[in-house]
């Protein structure tokens, strides 16, 4: 066990746990995507989706306290890594300017995380944690993309998820120690691929519902 | 051939030894040849505040050729100067105009702590490398050349990683002070080749600890550190190095 706490100590094992509960959260975006695109099917198209889901009810509830698990891993290691970088230089330099290697992605990580979090919070007690008896999936939606702040706010979300994925993707593959200069380009780019898609996929989701349903 | 002459404003971090925080102060260099390198430029700098009585401009430097790593200054938010590739000894004043204002501060980081001016202590990338970045030969005869086979391409990547000059710019330019690069210029070398081999797994482990306990940030891969790496290293070594990590955590 004790070479378990000693990768956990280590910088790059911490950076490991980003990557592994990062590629989780991949998968599960993209599965995410994928089951509400039933919504631009139309109404019934998506219902028939949500009670195919819940025909899986147990494996859900797996796949929920695995999401919870590593979101705390992941949430409270962002946290303590992004405490300690910023140790790390205690006096700061008086100009500050990229070489080209940051990006919007890589430079907001901490904050488009932080974001996300009260995102999913407002994202669960808008959809997850309401009376299912009293209504649908489909309803809780209406009600609430029928607010235009929400769609505003969700449709934000969304972008800033995508700005987190940008750099999230593919620096869990260099963390994974899987840099290639043959790969790597074909990596970058699939994140940019996943980061466009969850943008748009997601993102009109809220307008579609509220003024084309 | 007749060279060119600028004037500039520069912006110094000025500090002495036993000041707790320092200043950016102001001076003028005047009629600065544009064959100059920055250094030669600090030179006459330094000259004229010698003559005005005052205290020149603290800098390191040593063999003023791109080759030794002592150099290195932040040259307005740039490690060793905008120029790619190039160490703050090799930045030629062509590449500034006429009438420019340059801050130039020291590298920054709480693992670099500041001895005077432009001058820090990067001690902690020696305890790095005391930590594992050698391999142990028994004493004896000098082998023969050639007698362990390398390929030219294990060859070639083990020196494109054996290139790093230890100057110290992966950290000043890291948004997390982070000396990942310089480690995994250092670890990638000798374990690309067979005689680093044998000590790979224990090297890579105690190298890693050695920076984490000297205080460094934690890499974020933004990859500042190899857009501004004089040597280019890439990278693809950090890559490697965290296969090498791993590989011995997990044996
Ligand atoms: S990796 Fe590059 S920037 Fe870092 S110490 Fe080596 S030569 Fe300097
Ligand atoms: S003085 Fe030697 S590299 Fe600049």
């Amino acid at each position: 066990m004790n070479w378990f706490f000693e990768l956990l100590r280590a910088s790059i094992g911490k950076k490991l746990l980003m990557a592994l509960t990062g590629l989780a959260f991949c998968l599960f975006l993209l599965i995410h995507l994928i089951g509400n695109l039933t919504l631009y099917g139309g109404k019934d198209l998506f219902l028939s989706y949500v009670d195919h889901l819940h025909a899986l009810d147990p494996i859900i509830r797996v796949a929920e306290i695995g999401l919870l698990f590593f979101a705390v891993i992941h949430v409270f290691t962002g946290l303590l890594l992004f405490w300690q970088n910023l140790q790390a230089r205690p006096v700061r330099y008086q100009v500050n300017k990229n070489a080209g290697g940051r990006t919007l992605g890589s430079a907001t990580m901490p904050y488009t995380g932080i974001f996300i979090l009260g995102f999913v919070v407002v994202h669960l007690l808008n959809f997850h944690f309401i009376d299912h008896s009293q209504q649908s999936v489909f309803q809780a939606m209406d009600t609430t993309f029928s607010l235009l702040p929400y769609v505003i706010f969700y449709t934000f979300a969304v972008i800033v998820v995508a700005v987190h994925v940008s750099h999230g993707f593919w620096s869990l593959f260099q963390t994974l120690g899987a840099n290639h200069i043959k790969y790597m380009p074909a990596i970058k780019g699939l994140g940019v691929v996943l980061s466009l898609l969850v943008a748009a996929g997601f993102g009109f989701i809220p307008v579609y519902v509220s003024f084309l349903m | 051939m007749i060279s060119k002459t600028i004037n500039l404003t520069l912006k110094v971090w000025r500090q002495g030894r036993k000041e707790p925080i320092g200043r950016l102060e102001t001076y003028q260099a005047k009629d600065i040849s544009t064959d100059m390198s920055f250094l030669e430029m600090l030179d006459v700098v330094n000259e004229d505040l010698t003559k005005a009585g005052k205290e020149p401009i603290a800098f390191d430097h040593d063999c003023r050729e791109g080759i030794c790593g002592m150099c290195g200054a932040v040259i307005n938010g740039r490690a060793h100067g905008q120029e790619k590739k190039t160490t703050l000894c090799q930045l030629h004043m062509r590449h500034f105009k006429d009438g420019d204002t340059i801050v130039v501060e020291p590298w920054r980081a709480r693992a670099f702590p500041l001895v005077k001016d432009l001058v820090v202590d990067r001690s902690a990338l020696d305890k790095i490398i005391m930590a594992g970045g050698y391999i142990s030969a028994n004493a004896g005869g000098a082998p023969d050349a050639n007698a362990i086979p390398i390929s030219k391409e294990v060859a070639e990547n083990a020196f494109n990683a054996a290139a790093c000059i230890g100057c110290g710019a992966c950290v000043a330019a890291c948004p997390n002070a982070s000396a990942m690069l310089f480690v995994s210029a250092k670890v990638s070398h000798l374990a690309l080749l067979p005689q680093g081999r044998p000590e790979a797994a224990r090297r890579a482990r105690a190298m890693v600890q050695a920076m984490d306990a000297c205080g460094f940030g934690n890499c974020s891969n933004e990859t500042e550190c190899e857009a501004e790496c004089p040597k280019g290293i890439s990278i693809v070594e950090i890559a490697r190095l965290n296969r090498e990590f791993f590989k011995s955590e997990f044996s």
